[in-house]
């Protein structure tokens, strides 16, 4: 997770703020780091997923072809609404003025 | 025959609608309206380049020979894309921060510029390339020959199509490709027509997939149930094929020449690869989602023996569908072109920046500015390697002569541009990479690769002896193309890809590790890998001598006249710099060569750059240079300010003498009236007493005798007054000599005192004395030394107007010097008569005008013949003089 760490907005120190904002700032940062975090996971994820047919050649059942492709376009469709929705998510928490 | 014409009459509409598409995109974005072309839409749509007319007919093709192993193509770049943040977010970064036009030039600004790594990936590039781009080809041939009669084929048809396809190609993108040079002027008309193709190709898969699904079976369940039926009814994928292949396509994705042309040289901002994330993987699902329903329909409507490559054809017209058989052929159609023209212009760029270009640069060394015109070469260049890679491509068709299996040469292709994968990566991700590492472990992986897959896939005893696949080169069997090390996999395609990249990627880290980068690589490392902080420009130019109307002469060449001029005055404008001409501060000759590597590429730009500055590549002796410039720079500035301070200096005494010239000039003036004055008196007595003694009768003798006294008297105040002047005079010239005779300093000031005060005895002045410190032995002028004294005894007297006026008269001696202080308690010299009481002809006041004012100036003129020098005392309560002579004729006296 290096590249996370990278895009956060620094907090300005040395400028007084109200407490309240502050806790805003530091909650929106927190949660933006989070979906960052899950973005970053979201490959390692689909990679797991669509490898675990690999799985398969062990059974002793062979899996039918109709399963297989449900699961594998279902892994597909859910990988591409999950990063379509944390792309989202991300652009709404996108810190003013960081340029991200 | 009419099929074949109504064919080619789509044909020619359909790429009609694709030039005016283009047209009209370009025309578009030249009047400023680009807005729109940028749109995350048009750039996830330009991704689907990546499906060519590979993946359109052989999908089908592999699904029905392989099964489900056709996905993993679509797996692995769905992967790369979830994975957006990892990779590309950097990557697309770098490539709008540094400009890159191509994968070489990625890899070649890396490692510092370097020419030698650009042309390795660039031939990488090409000999990858030119089988996927006759596949290409092939494809259309293959489309068109299920539409028309066997004896289209017979009559050579084929290469005839392929030949006419290729140069429609060569023509669009030319015309679309070249237009413009400046990288930041993206191929709006290229990018909107593989947008509009990318619609088409989907529309068509989905259409034939409608068709069969809800057409030809009864829905879902019911086709779910015929591909359980079907030969592809069970999961049967190798383990090792399903794992490699989906890792070879992900690599591929990223280092496929055409694939990086959309992905990192077309982008424009990070929101086109937010929504790219997410709808790419979308689209590559719906691109797949019918390919195992067509192969199996195909597999039991088809007549067996058919080629499962043209299913997507063979069965619509098999069911007497021939405007979805229209469709499929113009989707294939679509594939195949939107493919081979960004492959092409993506070739061409790399090709002209790091082949031609540097050819052609170093035929005429040292003339970047003032050559041809080399804008147009670089036009030129860009449109002979367009034409010169789809010639390629197809002598590569028509000298393979069509093979059938095309998912097979496509990942051939595959393996071989994937060996730019651990330089790519290395390059962004690590620090420590270096040139050498990346040229050993491309060579190797690209040597491998040639061997064990690209010169085999011809066949065996084609390229390669029949032998060495049996026995090995030189019957060493560790060297067998196919069984690296004995090791065979049990699948070619595994085999090349395990040892190339991990070879490659072994030699790769042991290179950079053992090698050592060069300075320009570390700034150019650094700047990759830390790209997350965007802004941060490539190495400086620190040694700018460059003049700025050569730069500007060959920046019009490059960007055209307009361009370079806009750029120039902008920069002139921030630097607020006078008239249109920049400074060729090093800041700006960056951006200069950034803008220029937009055009002709980052190590090409650096070289033009560097002609006209005058400095080739930085090296550790150009950084050397540049940091003893610095240091002279510094010591020369250091004494331009020691310099000027002197000037100021010396200004301020030119000051200070002038105003003493001018108080000077005042003095002889009033001097001048004064002396004519104490002239004229004694004379105008003179000449009345002795008019009176001529003249009158009658007069007593003690009248005659006090007349003639008085002019006696003034006749001597007139020769003493003279000489006054004679002796200055005397003194100045340095005529006098010096009378040395010993005597005492108490003795000398007892007749000093006595004669000053003699003549107006009781007018007193009071003089303190310390005899004690008086006795002191002195071997000089003895007489002229009493002068002085006198001289300043008299003046003490003459202008101390205190009540009680008192002198004290102080010897001290002090290191070398026996100081005599004479100090009265009046009101002493003012400041600004202090520094010309010693000039001739100087008074402090005319209320007392007893003499000429020479006495003072006299009195200097002596000390100095002395030895020693006499000074007034500014900081002492009434006027105080120092006469201050050597110690050392004191002490001789002794």
């Amino acid at each position: 997770m290096s590249g996370a760490g990278g895009d956060l907005p620094k907090r300005r120190a040395g400028k007084p703020s109200a407490g309240a904002t502050q806790v805003h700032v530091e909650r929106q940062t927190v949660r933006r780091r989070r979906l960052i975090d899950a973005t970053c996971a979201l490959p390692l994820l689909g990679w797991i997923l669509w490898w675990l047919p690999l799985l398969w050649n062990g059974i002793a059942e062979p899996v039918p072809s109709s399963q297989a492709l449900i699961y594998i376009f279902g892994v597909w469709i859910a990988l591409a609404i999950g990063a379509g929705r944390l792309v989202h998510l991300l652009n709404r928490s996108r810190p003013v003025g960081s340029g991200a | 025959m009419s099929t074949l014409n109504l064919l080619a009459a789509i044909s020619l509409a359909y790429v009609a609608l694709l030039f005016s598409v283009a047209f009209f995109a370009e025309r578009a974005a030249m009047r400023g309206r680009a807005r729109w072309f940028r749109a995350p839409l048009v750039y996830t749509l330009s991704l689907s380049i990546y499906c060519t007319a590979w993946t359109f007919y052989g999908a089908v093709g592999s699904a029905a020979r392989n099964g489900f192993e056709y996905l993993t193509i679509y797996l692995g770049p769905s992967l790369v894309m979830l994975g957006w943040w990892w990779i590309l977010r950097k990557l697309v970064r770098i490539g709008r921060n540094q400009r890159i036009t191509s994968i070489a030039d990625l890899i070649s600004s890396r490692y510092g510029k370097s020419n030698l790594l650009g042309i390795g990936v660039t031939i990488l590039a090409v000999v990858g390339s030119t089988p996927y781009i006759a596949l290409q080809l092939q494809s259309v041939t293959l489309s068109v020959e299920v539409f028309a009669p066997a004896q289209f084929v017979d009559e050579g048809g084929p290469r005839f199509t392929a030949f006419w396809v290729a140069a429609g190609l060569a023509v669009f993108t030319v015309i679309f490709g070249t237009r413009n040079l400046d990288a930041n002027e993206r191929h709006h008309g290229v990018v909107m027509a593989i947008a509009v193709e990318a619609v088409v190709k989907l529309t068509a898969l989905i259409a034939l997939g409608i068709f069969v699904v809800w057409g030809l079976s009864d829905g879902v369940s019911a086709t779910l149930a015929r591909i359980d039926a079907s030969p592809l009814g069970t999961w049967s994928v190798d383990n090792g094929r399903w794992a490699g292949v989906m890792l070879l396509s992900a690599a591929a994705f990223l280092c496929l020449p055409r694939m990086f042309q959309v992905l990192v040289v077309e982008n424009d901002n990070d929101a086109q690869l937010r929504m790219a994330a997410w709808a790419f993987p979308l689209y590559l699902m719906g691109m797949s989602l019918f390919v195992v329903p067509i192969a199996v329909t195909g597999l039991e409507l088809l007549p067996p023996g058919s080629n499962p490559d043209l299913f997507v054809l063979t069965l619509p017209l098999s069911q007497g569908k021939e405007g979805l058989a229209m469709l499929s052929f113009l989707g294939g159609f679509s594939s195949a072109t939107s493919m081979v023209i960004v492959a092409a212009i993506a070739l061409s760029t790399m090709v002209s920046n790091h082949i031609v270009m540097p050819v052609w640069l170093r035929l005429r060394v040292g003339s970047a500015s003032v050559s041809g015109d080399v804008r147009h070469v670089v036009l030129l260049s860009r449109r002979i390697s367009i034409a010169g890679v789809l010639l390629l491509g197809y002598l590569y068709y028509s000298l393979s002569g069509g093979r059938t299996e095309l998912a097979a040469i496509g990942l051939v292709s595959f393996t071989g541009v994937a060996q730019v994968l651990p330089a790519l990566l290395g390059g962004i991700f690590w620090r420590g990479a270096t040139r050498v590492g990346a040229l050993a472990g491309l060579t190797a992986g690209f040597v491998i690769w040639l061997y064990t897959l690209y010169l085999p896939s011809f066949g065996p005893g084609t390229v390669l002896p029949d032998a060495w696949f049996i026995t090995g080169p030189l019957n060493i069997a560790a060297l067998r193309p196919e069984a690296l090390f004995g090791v065979g996999f049990g699948d070619k395609l595994l085999h090349a890809v395990f040892w190339s990249l991990l070879l490659n990627t072994l030699i790769f880290v042991a290179g950079s590790l053992m090698s050592e980068a060069s300075p320009l690589e570390r700034l150019q490392g650094a700047h990759f890998v830390s790209a997350q902080q965007a802004g941060s420009g490539p190495r400086s130019w620190l040694q700018s001598t460059a003049e700025s109307e050569d730069l500007m002469v060959m920046t019009q060449r490059i960007l055209g006249a307009q361009e370079a001029q806009a750029l120039f005055l902008r920069e002139a404008r921030a630097q607020g710099v006078e008239g249109d001409l920049p400074a060729s501060t090093p800041e700006f000759l960056q951006r200069l060569e950034r803008e220029l590597g937009g055009s002709v590429g980052a190590a090409t730009a650096h070289a033009m750059v560097s002609q006209i500055v005058g400095g080739a590549m930085v090296s550790v002796e150009d950084l050397m240079a540049v940091a003893d410039e610095t240091a002279q720079m510094m010591e020369y500035s250091a004494r331009l300010e020691a310099q000027s301070q002197e000037l100021t200096r010396t200004a301020g005494e030119l000051r200070r003498a002038n105003e003493k010239l001018t108080r000077l000039s005042v003095q002889k003036d009033a001097f001048l009236s004064q002396i004519s004055h104490e002239l004229r008196t004694p004379m105008s007595s003179i000449r009345a007493f002795s008019e009176i003694l001529r003249d009158a009768q009658g007069l007593t003798r003690s009248e005659q005798n006090r007349y003639a006294s008085i002019i006696h008297d003034e006749a001597l105040r007139l020769t003493r007054l003279l000489d006054d002047l004679l002796d200055l005079s005397v003194l100045e010239n340095g005529q006098v000599s010096l009378n040395v005779t010993e005597g005492r300093l108490e003795d000398v000031l007892d007749r000093a005192v006595s004669a000053a005060l003699a003549d107006e005895a009781g007018s007193g002045i009071r003089v303190l004395r310390r005899r004690v410190n008086e006795q002191v032995a002195l071997l000089t002028d003895v007489e002229r030394l009493a002068q002085v004294f006198i001289n300043l005894i008299a003046n003490a007297r003459k202008y101390c107007d205190a009540d009680d006026p008192v002198l004290r008269i102080v010897v001290t001696e002090a290191r070398s010097d026996l100081l005599v202080d004479f100090i009265d308690n009046g009101s002493g010299v003012a400041p600004e008569a202090q520094d010309v009481i010693f000039e001739k002809f100087a008074r402090v006041s005319d209320q007392k005008a007893g003499g000429a004012g020479l006495g003072l100036a006299i009195s200097r003129q002596i000390v100095a013949r002395l030895g020693g020098e006499i000074s007034y005392l500014p900081d002492c309560d009434g006027a105080a003089f120092r006469v201050s002579l050597p110690l050392r004729q004191v002490l001789a006296a002794q």
